[in-house]
């Protein structure tokens, strides 16, 4: 019988939550890495007992772990001890250096101001190759390893995408989002908040901003700008990567031709202001979000905890709550912390800052804590394992 | 041989329990000591300071004897009874709370 691995990212370490095809039982393994925030961990499909892991810190900074056992045991690449002496350590998996003159930003109050590397907010691994994977980083780049984690180079024509214009919002300029078309291999779409949704056709060379008919009516002087939009997340199904689905900071959208044009798909939603959207493993119009109050109240409108799913690929929501709080219920559901598996039926699986983590085994119409009282959750990854 | 103290993290990170002994030649000064500990521990490469500036990062102190070293430069001697191994070289988290 297949299995499923629920891959937890926290504030506090990470946690992998494992059940059989029925998704009822769960075994709960860590906390690992405790006491570090853990922004990400996502396994190679190729490989799926390969796991790779961003453990970051305040005090001690940025640090990519690498599991070649579905995360019983980890280890940093290239950060073993010196194997003789005279040879020069290398302990590199965690050096993220920009490339090039390393430029400048917009900042808050309007001034340039200069790159700074703070964190990985997002690991994607190659859909072919097992040591290939993609870094999205605070202050926003990408980065790319091609030796399993143990050096990283930056991909750094995305930042000659009009970069000058890009500024923070409130939680850091980071990029967040990276999608992987697999039916193109030199196609890449990734988000950064707050800059937008940009696009490349050439493995990663040149980039390109997709954002026309994004519009940020209270956030940029020019709603309809080219870029500084502050995209949340971007989802797509393998099957139609060419159709994007949006969280923007307010609004959900869509684009049917690879981010060349969005329209907005909001509907019937209580609010369209949220961080996570994803989309069904075999419905590609199936769409996921949660709800948030308001840019200012970042918890679910009257404390109900409701996911809303759209059957139309937009515009038609209905309300996911059976086995979800429906009173003083006040958290959040942050941008990397909801995935689904390959299942039938599809499982939906999301974390909250209140350190629950919910699953769905039956594509959102039911819902059942997996564990209630882990720390923030930060992400989420679901593995369908033979 | 000096001694140094790690934080809790940095313990782990480097896999060791206790207090770590580095060979840091002579004399034994800021710089000297934190190399040999990169070079033995190349997992903390990055952690301590800054891998292209070699700065040390914000969150991270240095005490030996009783001084606070943080703000020194690298080519800074530490005191005899560090070099003598009779004290150790404190790599210190800064306190936080919340």
């Amino acid at each position: 019988m297949s299995k499923v691995r629920v891959l937890v990212g926290t504030k506090k370490g990470a946690f992998i939550l494992t059940a059989d095809g029925k998704r009822k039982n769960w075994e709960v393994s860590g906390p690992h890495f405790a006491g570090w925030e853990m922004y990400h961990l996502k396994g190679s499909p190729v490989e799926p007992n390969r796991i790779y892991a961003s453990q970051t810190s305040g005090w001690f900074g940025q640090i990519i772990q690498r599991s070649e056992d579905g995360g019983k045991t980890w280890e940093m690449p290239g950060g073993e001890p010196t194997p003789a002496p005279g040879d020069m350590p290398k302990g590199e998996s965690n050096k993220f250096v920009y490339e090039g003159e390393v430029g400048t930003h917009k900042w808050y109050d309007g001034t340039q101001h200069p790159w700074e590397f703070k964190r990985i907010w997002h690991l994607e691994p190659s859909l072919t190759d097992p040591n290939t994977v993609y870094a999205g980083a605070e202050d926003a780049a990408l980065f790319k390893t091609v030796d399993g984690g143990k050096t990283w180079q930056e991909l750094s024509g995305l930042r000659r995408a009009k970069s000058h214009l890009w500024q923070p919002g409130a939680g850091g300029m980071c990029l967040h989002t990276i999608l992987l078309d697999p039916s193109n291999a030199d196609r890449i779409f990734i988000a950064i908040s707050a800059a937008g949704a940009f696009r490349t056709d050439d493995g990663g060379k040149t980039w390109k901003p997709v954002n026309q008919g994004l519009k940020s009516l209270y956030e940029l002087p020019d709603p309809n700008a080219e870029v500084g939009h502050c995209v949340h997340r971007i989802a797509s199904h393998p099957s139609r990567p060419g159709v994007l689905f949006m969280q923007k900071h307010w609004d959900v959208m869509r684009s049917d031709n690879a981010g060349e044009s969005w329209r907005e798909v909001s509907g019937n939603l209580p609010t369209d202001f949220g961080f996570p959207i994803d989309v069904h493993a075999h419905e590609p119009e199936t769409i996921y979000v949660v709800p948030i109050k308001s840019d200012s109240e970042h918890f679910p409108p009257d404390g109900k905890l409701r996911v809303y799913r759209s059957r139309t690929g937009g515009n038609e929501w209905e309300a996911l709550t059976k086995g979800l709080p429906q009173k003083d219920c006040y958290v959040n559901v942050l941008r990397d912390a909801m995935a689904v598996d390959s299942l039938e039926s599809c499982g939906v699986y999301f974390g909250t800052t209140g350190g629950q983590v919910y699953a769905s085994a039956d594509s959102g119409d039911t819902w059942n804590p997996i564990v209630r009282d882990l720390p923030a959750v930060l992400s989420v990854e679901a593995q369908t394992l033979p | 041989m000096i001694r140094v103290v790690l934080p809790f993290h940095l313990r782990t990170l480097a896999r060791v329990d206790g207090e770590v002994q580095v060979e840091a030649g002579s004399p034994v000064t800021l710089g000297s000591v934190l190399d040999a500990l990169e070079a033995s521990y190349p997992a903390l490469r990055g952690t301590i300071r800054d891998h292209v500036t070699l700065r040390r990062r914000p969150f991270v102190r240095y005490f030996a004897c009783k001084e606070d070293l943080s703000f020194e430069p690298p080519e800074t001697k530490l005191p005899d009874a560090v070099a003598t191994g009779d004290e150790p070289f404190l790599i210190v988290g800064a306190m936080a709370g919340g």
